[in-house]
């Protein structure tokens, strides 16, 4: 019991801050965890340009294209379509 | 970011999926100008080759016309398109590519104490400007594929198509848990893999 007592107050360490942060940007954390999350990043430099980092890694996938497509990759798609058609 | 382009995509996607059913030639090829791009991509990060991506699409395309009868618009048709492309990867690609370990370590290393054994390094001021994002966009398509299977995967849905974690889970038939790590380790390798390149940016 007081061991129970005692580490749910006790601050996060960093490893335990990174491994809450996946689902801090899901939104999906629980209020109270946020809630020492924040107070982690608040006093902790490296953890706070770590999330700055994956939010930046984030953004960066969210920029990634796609090769536009060729008339022929279309036609060979067709094909199949057409050759479905006719079965 | 592109929410409001999807949802409009998504009522579009109905119109031509009724189309398709008619039998309508001209709506399957916008369907497939809209993501044939996108279906290979995911393939290529679900089988690793693209040859075998390309065929593994054909097959998707051809389950989508057999099928689409039985599209019940339950899921949006992309989520419907993915499940599909999945299942076919999943069985061409075979059992291999899943009877390797689970993923590799992860990328943080921490002391004892769970403080950094090495603390990230800040970036060069030039990632806070916007022109940056393009730039480090090319950078992170060509380290994908140095990613194992599994975190490619995740990272083209949830990062790159914008799919919730719930979706993904669904989608990959794994555990919303495992879903989370996957993605966590995924993002911290590219992190990692940019901060080794950050340092020539000066």
């Amino acid at each position: 019991m007081m061991r129970f007592w005692r580490r749910r107050r006790r601050a996060l360490v960093c490893r335990d801050a990174v491994a809450l942060m996946t689902a801090y940007l899901d939104h999906e954390l629980p209020d109270a965890d946020r809630g020492r999350l924040e107070t982690h990043l608040a006093d902790c430099p490296h953890c706070s340009e770590y999330l700055a980092q994956l939010r930046v890694t984030i953004d960066a996938l969210g920029h990634v294209d796609v090769d536009d497509l060729t008339d022929d990759a279309v036609d060979a798609l067709v094909d199949v379509y057409r050759s479905w058609r006719t079965e | 970011m592109t929410s409001g382009l999807a949802s409009k995509t998504v009522d579009d996607d109905v119109g031509l999926v009724e189309r398709l059913r008619a039998g309508d030639e001209s709506a399957f090829v916008v369907l497939v100008r809209r993501y044939q791009p996108r279906l290979l991509r995911l393939a290529e990060a679900t089988v690793g080759s693209r040859a075998v991506a390309e065929e593994v699409c054909q097959d998707t395309w051809l389950a989508v016309v057999r099928g689409v009868e039985r599209f019940e618009g339950r899921s949006s048709f992309r989520t419907w398109l993915f499940r599909i492309l999945v299942n076919r990867a999943r069985s061409t690609a075979g059992r291999e590519q899943r009877a390797g370990r689970p993923d590799g370590d992860a990328v943080e290393r921490f002391d004892a104490t769970g403080a950094w054994v090495d603390p990230p390094v800040a970036w060069s001021d030039r990632v806070d400007d916007g022109l940056v994002a393009t730039e480090l966009a090319t950078r992170v398509r060509e380290l994908l594929p140095t990613l194992p299977e599994q975190q490619r995967q995740v990272l083209v849905l949830r990062d790159i198509e914008g799919l919730s974690g719930a979706d993904v889970a669904e989608l990959l038939h794994i555990s919303d848990g495992n879903q989370r790590v996957l993605l966590h380790r995924g993002r911290a390798k590219l992190r990692a893999c940019l901060t080794a390149e950050m340092g020539s940016h000066g």
